[in-house]
């Protein structure tokens, strides 16, 4: 069955062979291929297909594009369900689904409409206003006003599709692929130039859809097919589709959103263009504004380019009876489509004393009647217009008898604002055009020109010509002779010329209704008043504190009304209240395709050791370390997390254990100068380090605060190894090349980054030097590797670089073997221990490890301490400069009040010690000030069996033994803590040494 | 997005570089630098609107450090080269 009784019997670039069947709001509707959900409604005689923000006023199709700020509907259901849909935007498929949204329990009749009745409650800023106080309940509030705020519902499933990012780059974008856009394509195509062209919609051609104009003798659409024929047919030029050009960033950068469209399996649904493009073309058009005035929102008032569009391109007919208001000419044309199709045009409605001189003899000669000194004052009707007031209006101020006309269609047009966001993204300036009334592109700021409408150059010919020129500008710019000129366009279209500047409509009767210039926020007049009565004159404030313009349309038909209105109240001139900022993108784009595929496990790089299948298959727990993950912990069947990090302790310290510990940072450093240069990073001495000896070093920033630390080990006369931390692994290695290649160009050295080639495991405990003998080829005894030795052996065959250092305070070697042998010789040293007890274990224990035996790390390191605030003064060499050092001798680095490393002990030997606890005076009951410290790191120690913890604490080495509070309301605690050494566990370094 | 000219390997995108700050001389003898000096060097930068020589990292690409002479306010990139040769003003 056929609903469609708005459709004409011909005309338009629908295919009415072949129909689509799609439902809205349940009911089964019919429409064609070629048509959009807005047009299709038309067709079925809906107008009515939302309820606004705020008020809950019933809202119908206002425009025919992205600028719709009404139609906005919720797309499909289930995961694959998307929110504030323009209708005007959504191409037509079979079986699609879609609803009203923002309204209950219906769109016809919607229980929030309250807030219309209630709207003298509701003014601008009524949230700010209302839910100040107290304070402590906008938790409260904040909780039912996003229930009650908002438009349509997000999906709650994840997303069943796919997205995909694309680079590309070309010599010249063309961003719209209307008259301006297609001509500026075609020159640049026929010039040789690598091309892309963009348009928003599922057919290419813009004005060129829905214009009557014959040009060189072939109607619009024809010369619209010839065109894209002939750039088809060229092999540099590419034409994206349903491609929204949505931002333009720096240096020529533009994103493109790609609709993908026929949906197919295995195919992504949208896809991001990323491009990078010599030249860009913006002919972007412009879009048309609309009238304000009392109650100008009601359903059956739309713009008269759009009901042009629907009349010319989609074959409906938007209204049987129509009224059309004007300040200009070109809505003239709507009245002529209209009349052409059928609908009565009950009058013209124009506030200035004549119309251009053409297109009133052709509106004459239709018999349409001209009400020229009036406006239109208020649009009647509740859920559609019945009916319009018209009274004489000069300068926006109605006066004298109203006259009613009755219509169900109102056709506005307030002039043309040129599409100027992707110029104003590219930090272009803009010029305010007296003439036109709108802000066109003055100054560029990038490779960029506007073409056609988007600079306020209008009609058909001369938009065509000037993209035609501006694409010749744009390849010859590219280095490319420029094409043979446009031959002269023959084009027969009417002119249309002058407006009127006409913001608002007052009259006396109609001052308590409400007049919209946001449709998709409800802002009214009045709003705008009241903020600029309030002291909000700047546009940019008069924007957040009415919220005007920041819809997910950011106000594109509403933006120029507001500030011109606000101009008008402060009296200042438009071009002094500017505009408030464009930013991307231009029409909303999913979160989805922003981020491809870089989603699940591919959001971030993953770094794993080569040791890390090892650790899975162990059943670890991981931990987030930067990039890598790293095993916390190998729980064992039944133990909680708290006996794990013991056991996994106590093994260390009694027998033998085995962590992973390839994450930390390996940097290879050769050269002649290469101990120099050691000499210059770190603050102690390296002259003196024999060839295969390590030694602890400590590195500064220049402001003299503690960067780094870690081993480095001499390899070789002029080859080092040097270890950092897991976090500064990068920030070291570009720290090392900035001084190498900026400041000491003339030190011979070569840095290699070997972090990944490296696999390296820390054995650890009293236990270990029996397991490592029995694997390594070498004598690993205490007379061969010492203390702080090196030696190079093999393991299980492979070779390894044995390192004898310890972070854990217990006898212990560092082991490196090329990544490939990483999970090799783990196994080995995991057998070769097993009689031994030998467990692995993680990050945890490793870090209750170091805080027993007070080694700093990552959150003593956190660029507020000295070396000397951690113990570590007495490593500065003295006869030496390095980096930082300097800064040493500044007064504030040497006070005597400087928070120092030092332990803290739980008096009552079971509290556990909050991290980040402040330390204080005072008792159980009342803690007091001044903060004297805070807590860095801490844990249960198991070997002393009780919580320990370092912290930084002023004046912390001269306090051993007092008792403070550790206090932390985060944690609810307040324990008594005694200050102690910050090394816990064998001060005198005998077991290390073992 | 920025397009720099690494002098090293060409044209390429911003998110190839670390930006290193503004750069400064480093006193020679810094022991010798009174106080006001060595915080002028350790600390002062300038904040122009308009041309600033800054360091840049080729870190996702050669690790150079390069020189670049960018306008801050239009972040066009007016030139490149290594570390203190860029061409004067």
């Amino acid at each position: 069955m056929n609903t469609q009784h708005h459709r004409l019997s011909q005309g338009g670039l629908i295919d009415r062979g072949q129909p689509l069947t799609f439902r809205f709001n349940g009911r089964k509707l019919q429409g064609y291929a070629g048509d959009t959900l807005a047009s299709a409604l038309i067709a079925n005689g809906i107008h009515l297909v939302g309820r606004s923000f705020k008020y809950h006023r019933p809202r119908g199709i206002f425009s025919a594009g992205a600028e719709e700020p009404n139609a906005l509907v919720q797309l499909e259901t289930g995961a694959r369900t998307e929110p504030n849909i323009r209708a005007t935007q959504i191409e037509l498929y079979d079986g699609l689904v879609a609803t009203s949204q923002h309204c209950w329990p219906s769109v016809g009749t919607d229980l929030g409409a309250i807030n219309n009745l209630l709207s003298r409650l509701l003014p601008a800023g009524f949230y700010y206003k209302t839910f100040m106080w107290p304070p402590s309940w906008w938790m409260k509030y904040e909780h039912w006003i996003r229930k009650m705020a908002g438009l349509g519902i997000s999906p709650r499933k994840p997303d069943p599709d796919f997205y995909e990012h694309r680079h590309a780059h070309c010599d010249v974008l063309v961003a719209g692929g209307g008259p301006a856009g297609l001509g500026a394509a075609l020159a640049a195509a026929r010039a040789g130039a690598r091309v892309i062209l963009a348009d928003e919609g599922f057919q290419p051609g813009g004005s060129l859809l829905h214009e009557t104009a014959i040009i060189d003798n072939l109607p619009a659409t024809d010369w619209l097919a010839r065109t894209l024929a002939e750039l088809s047919a060229l092999p540099e030029v590419l034409i994206l589709r349903r491609s929204t050009v949505c931002a333009y960033f720096d240096h020529n950068y533009l994103t493109v959103a790609e609709t993908v469209s026929p949906a197919a399996a295995g195919m992504p649904r949208q896809r991001l263009w990323k491009i990078r493009a010599r030249r860009v073309v913006l002919a972007t058009g412009a879009i048309e504004r609309p009238l304000v005035f009392a109650d100008n929102d009601r359903p059956g008032i739309m713009l008269a380019s759009a009901a042009r569009i629907y009349v010319n391109r989609y074959g409906v007919r938007p209204g049987h009876r129509a009224v059309i208001f004007c300040n200009n000419d070109s809505a003239y044309l709507a009245a002529l489509d209209l009349h052409r199709c059928g609908t009565h045009v009950a009058a013209i409605v124009d506030p200035r004393p004549f119309a251009g001189e053409e297109i009133a003899a052709q509106t004459r000669a239709a018999g349409i009647r001209m009400i020229h000194g009036h406006a239109v004052v208020r649009a009647r009707g509740s859920r559609h217009i019945g009916a319009v007031e018209i009274m004489r209006c000069e300068n926006g101020l109605a006066t004298g008898p109203v006259e009613r006309v009755d219509c169900d269609l109102l056709c506005v047009s307030g002039g043309w604002s040129p599409v100027v966001h992707l110029f104003s993204q590219s930090k272009g300036r803009l010029h305010y055009d007296e003439n036109l009334t709108a802000f066109v592109p003055a100054v560029s700021a990038q490779a960029e020109q506007s073409a056609g409408a988007a600079r306020g150059v209008y009609g058909l010919a001369h938009c065509i010509s000037d993209g035609y020129a501006a694409g010749s500008r744009a390849a010859a710019s590219c280095g490319l002779n420029p094409p043979a000129a446009l031959a002269r366009l023959t084009v027969h279209q009417p002119a249309v010329g002058s407006i009127l500047p006409l913001w608002k409509v007052e009259a006396e009767h109609t001052r308590r209704a409400k007049s919209f210039i946001d449709l998709q926020n409800d802002v009214t007049t009045a709003d705008v008043a009241l903020a600029a009565r309030e002291g909000y004159v700047s546009v940019e404030h008069l924007k957040r504190y009415t919220t005007l313009g920041m819809g997910t349309d950011q106000g594109k038909i509403s933006n120029i009304n507001g500030l011109a209105i606000l101009a008008d109240i402060n009296a200042a001139q438009i071009p002094e209240v500017g505009t408030t900022t464009f930013r991307p993108p231009y029409t909303p784009v999913t979160l989805g395709t922003l981020a491809g595929t870089e989603i699940g496990a591919h959001f971030d790089p993953l770094r794993t050791s080569a040791i890390h299948a090892w650790h899975e298959q162990a059943g670890a727990r991981f931990m987030n370390a930067g990039l890598w993950k790293r095993p916390r912990l190998y729980p064992l069947a039944g133990e909680t997390e708290m006996q794990t990090i013991n056991r996994e302790t106590l093994a260390v310290r009694r027998t033998v254990g085995l962590v992973d510990v390839s994450t930390l940072g390996k940097i290879d450093i050769k050269g002649r100068d290469a101990c120099t240069f050691l000499e210059r990073v770190y603050i102690n001495r390296w002259r003196n380090l024999a060839v295969g000896k390590t030694r602890y070093g400590v590195m500064l920033r220049e402001d003299g605060m503690v960067f780094d630390d870690g081993t480095t080990t001499r390899i070789g006369d002029e080859h080092f190894l040097m270890t950092t931390t897991t976090a500064n692994a990068v920030r070291v290695m570009s720290t090392l090349e900035y001084w190498l290649q900026v400041h000491w160009r003339e030190l011979d050295v070569r840095l290699t980054s070997v972090t990944e080639q490296w696999a390296a495991m820390a054995l650890a405990g009293p236990g270990s030097r029996q397991v490592l003998a029995a694997v390594a080829s070498a004598d690993v005894g205490d007379a061969a590797l010492p203390y702080m030795a090196y030696l190079e052996t093999d393991i299980a065959g492979c070779p390894a670089r044995v390192f004898r250092i310890s972070f854990s305070g217990e006898l212990a070697y560092e082991i490196n073997v090329p990544a490939d042998c990483g999970a090799a010789v783990w196994t080995a040293l995991l057998a070769a221990g097993q009689a031994s007890g030998i467990t692995p274990y993680g990050t945890e224990a490793m870090a209750v490890l170091r805080i027993e035996k007070g080694h700093v790390a990552g959150m003593e390191l956190d660029g507020r301490t000295t070396a000397d605030d951690l113990g570590l003064g007495k490593m500065l060499a003295a006869d030496k400069d390095c980096i930082g050092k300097r800064s040493l001798t500044r007064p504030g680095l040497a006070a005597a009040d400087r928070r120092q490393l030092v332990g803290l002990v739980a008096v009552d030997g079971r509290s556990p010690i909050p991290r980040g606890a402040q330390l204080v005076a005072g008792n159980n009951h009342r803690p007091a000030g001044p903060i004297m410290g805070h807590v860095t790191s801490t844990c249960y120690s198991p070997t002393l069996e009780r919580p320990v913890a370092l912290a930084l604490l002023s004046g912390g080495r001269g306090r051993y033994g007092e008792r403070l509070r550790a206090l932390s309301p985060l944690a609810g605690a307040n324990v008594e803590v005694e200050v102690t050494h910050h090394v816990f566990y064998d001060p005198e370094g005998k077991r290390l040494r073992g | 997005m920025m397009l720099i000219h690494c002098p090293h390997c060409g044209a390429r995108d911003v998110t190839e570089f670390t930006y290193g700050g503004a750069g400064a001389a480093r006193p020679a003898d810094p022991a010798a630098a009174d106080d006001p000096q060595w915080a002028d060097y350790v600390y002062m930068r300038d904040n122009p609107r308009g041309l600033h020589d800054e360091l840049w990292q080729h870190s996702a690409g050669c690790r150079r450090w390069i020189a670049v002479r960018r306008n801050t306010l239009t972040h066009d990139v007016i030139a490149t080269a290594r570390p203190g040769e860029l061409p004067p003003r």
